[in-house]
C-alpha cells in the first residue's frame, strides 16, 4: 500500500496569509544596487537580520522592470521571511516594493536615502530591524502538513549520473508528494531544448502544452537566434557537463526531465518569478538554466525548499530558500561531500533503488523543514541573482 | 537488486546503443558487468579503452551517420566510428541540431 503522505507533518511557521515557511528570516532588502551599502550596514548593526545585495534596480523599464519588482516583492513575500526592511534610493519605487510585500500581511517598512543620507537611513532602519528581530524570534513553529510545502527543482553541473540517480530521485519525490497536494515547479527553458517534444506531452492539457511550446519557441527566436555562436556558445552542454560525460543537448535535456518523475503533468506555464495561481500541482516556469538565477526566480514565486540534483558538484545556495543537494556521483561525494545533503551513490552501485532514493530525499526535505541547515546554508552560500531581460536605459 | 556485485556500466533503456560508466578508473580490457535499469537485466561487455566515470560506451559497432539512442531517445549522430566497448563522446558524437 502506498505511504500516506497527507499524514506527515513538519514543524514550521504558518504565516499571516496561510502559507507555510521553513525559515524565519528578517530581511534587509535593497530596491537597487546603490542601496546595498545601507542594507549591509543595518544587517551589521542588528544581528539576526540578513541583507541580500544585488546588482540592479536603476533605469530599468518595461517588462525588465516588472520582473525586477516581481522578484523583489516575491522574495520579501516568501513564507521563509518573517518581516522585511526595504531600503531604496528614492521613495516611489521603495513604496512599490513595500506595498507588494504588505499584501501578505507580514510586517514590512520602507526607508529611502535621498534627502536622508546613508547615516540617517541606517539609523532609522536599524531601529525597525531590531523591533522586527525581537518580534520574529518569538514566533512559534507549529505542526504543518508536509504537502503544504512548496518545493522547487533545478539541477546543475549535470553529468550522466544525474540522469541515472539524482534527477530520478527528485522525480520519485514528486510522484509521491504531488498527488497529495504539493506545489512543485521545474523550468530551465534553454536546457529543455532537445527534449521539448517530450516536455510538451507532460502538459495537463493541449492548451497548456501549446503555452509551453510558445514560451520555448520565444526563447529560441528572441535569444538563441540573434545571439548564438555555436552550440549555445558552448553553454549547452557546459564544459563541466562534457567533463562529466554529457555530449549533446538532447542527452542533457533527457536527464534533466527525469526530475518531474513519471506520473505528474504540469498545470500551468509561469513567467519568471510568477506566483502559481491554479492551485496545487506541478508548474513549469520560464527560467534561465543558470543555477542562482533560476533558484532566485523560484524563491520569488513562493517556493520554500529547493531540491538540486548535481553530478559534477554545483555549490549554489540561496539567501532565503534552503537548497537541498542530491548527488549520485561517487567521485563528487569523494572530492566535495561538504556540499551534498543526500548521497544517492547507491543507485549506481545497484544497492539503492530510485524508490529508496526518493524516500531519502523526502526524509531530508522533512529534516530541512524541521530546521536542519543545508550544506549550502552551513557553508554560507547566499547567491541572490536577479534575471535581467535587456539593457538598462 | 544484485547483491555484492557492483556494475561498471548502466544502460537506461533496452533500445539504447550506449551505456554509462559508473565507476572511477575503468581501464581497457575490463570485463564489465552491465545492467539495464529499465528491467534490471544484465550482460557483460569488454571495455576497449580507459573510459572516465560518467562517459559513454558503445554497446554495438557504431559508424559515422548512425543515430545514438539513450533513454530510448535520439541524442544525436555519430560523426566518427566507435567499436563495441569503445568510447563515445564529443570526438565522435554530435547533436543533429547544430
Amino acid at each position: 500500500m502506498a505511504f500516506d503522505f497527507t499524514q506527515e507533518t513538519v514543524k514550521a511557521w504558518r504565516r499571516e496569509n496561510g502559507r507555510v515557511g521553513v525559515r524565519n528570516h528578517v530581511l534587509i532588502l535593497p530596491v537597487d544596487d546603490i542601496s546595498n551599502a545601507a542594507c549591509e550596514a543595518v544587517a551589521n548593526n542588528v544581528k539576526g537580520t540578513m541583507a541580500i545585495p544585488h546588482a540592479y534596480g536603476r533605469l530599468q523599464f518595461g517588462e525588465d522592470l516588472d520582473l525586477h519588482f516581481r522578484t523583489l516583492i516575491g522574495t520579501g513575500a516568501n513564507p521563509n521571511v518573517a518581516a522585511v526592511v526595504v531600503i531604496g534610493i528614492e521613495p516611489d519605487w521603495t513604496k512599490i516594493i513595500v506595498d507588494g510585500i504588505a499584501k501578505t500581511g507580514k510586517p514590512v517598512e520602507g526607508f529611502w536615502i535621498e534627502q536622508n543620507g546613508d547615516f540617517e537611513t541606517i539609523r532609522r532602519a536599524s531601529w525597525k530591524a531590531k523591533e522586527y528581530v525581537h518580534w520574529a524570534s518569538e514566533l512559534q513553529k507549529e505542526d504543518c502538513p508536509l504537502t503544504d510545502l512548496w518545493i522547487s527543482t533545478k539541477c546543475g553541473e549535470s553529468d550522466t549520473t544525474t540522469g541515472l540517480s539524482s534527477c530520478p530521485a527528485v522525480g520519485n519525490m514528486y510522484d509521491k508528494l504531488l498527488p497529495h497536494g504539493l506545489y512543485g515547479v521545474f523550468g530551465e527553458t534553454s536546457e529543455i531544448t532537445g527534449a521539448e517534444h517530450i516536455c510538451v506531452k507532460r502538459a495537463a492539457t493541449p492548451e497548456i502544452g501549446a503555452k509551453f511550446m510558445k514560451t520555448w519557441q520565444a526563447y529560441q527566436d528572441e535569444v538563441i537566434e540573434p545571439f548564438k555562436t555555436s552550440d549555445l556558445s558552448e553553454s549547452q552542454p557546459t564544459a563541466g557537463n562534457i567533463l562529466g560525460g554529457l555530449t549533446t543537448i538532447e542527452e542533457k535535456a533527457l536527464g534533466n526531465l527525469e526530475k518531474i518523475g513519471r506520473t505528474s503533468t504540469y498545470i500551468d506555464v509561469l513567467g519568471p518569478a510568477e506566483e502559481p495561481a491554479k492551485g496545487r500541482g506541478l508548474y513549469y516556469m520560464d527560467t534561465s538554466s543558470a543555477a542562482a538565477e533560476c533558484v532566485t526566480l523560484m524563491g520569488a514565486a513562493g517556493y520554500v525548499i529547493h531540491t538540486f540534483p548535481t553530478g559534477q558538484g554545483n555549490v549554489i545556495g540561496n539567501p532565503i530558500v534552503p537548497v537541498v543537494k542530491i548527488s549520485g556521483n561517487p567521485r563528487t561525494l569523494r572530492t566535495m561531500s561538504e556540499h551534498i545533503d543526500v548521497d544517492v551513490t547507491g543507485v549506481l552501485k545497484r544497492e539503492m533503488t530510485i524508490d529508496q532514493a526518493g524516500d531519502a530525499l523526502i526524509e531530508m526535505i522533512k529534516r530541512t523543514a524541521n530546521g536542519r541547515m543545508t550544506a549550502a546554508e552551513a557553508l554560507g552560500h547566499r547567491e541572490f541573482s536577479m534575471t535581467k531581460l535587456y539593457r538598462s536605459a | 537488486m544484485i547483491a555484492n556485485a557492483h556494475p561498471q556500466l548502466l544502460v537506461h533503456d533496452k533500445a539504447d546503443n550506449v551505456g554509462v560508466v559508473v565507476v572511477e578508473g575503468l581501464t581497457a580490457g575490463t570485463d564489465m558487468l552491465c545492467v539495464c535499469t529499465e528491467d534490471n537485466s544484465d550482460f557483460r561487455l569488454t571495455a576497449k579503452a580507459d573510459i572516465p566515470i560518467g562517459h559513454k560506451v558503445a554497446l554495438k559497432d557504431l559508424k559515422a551517420g548512425d543515430t545514438v539512442i539513450k533513454y530510448g531517445e535520439d541524442i544525436g549522430k555519430m560523426v566518427g566510428p566507435a567499436e563495441t566497448g569503445g568510447h563515445v563522446h564529443t570526438h565522435n558524437l554530435k547533436t543533429k541540431r547544430w
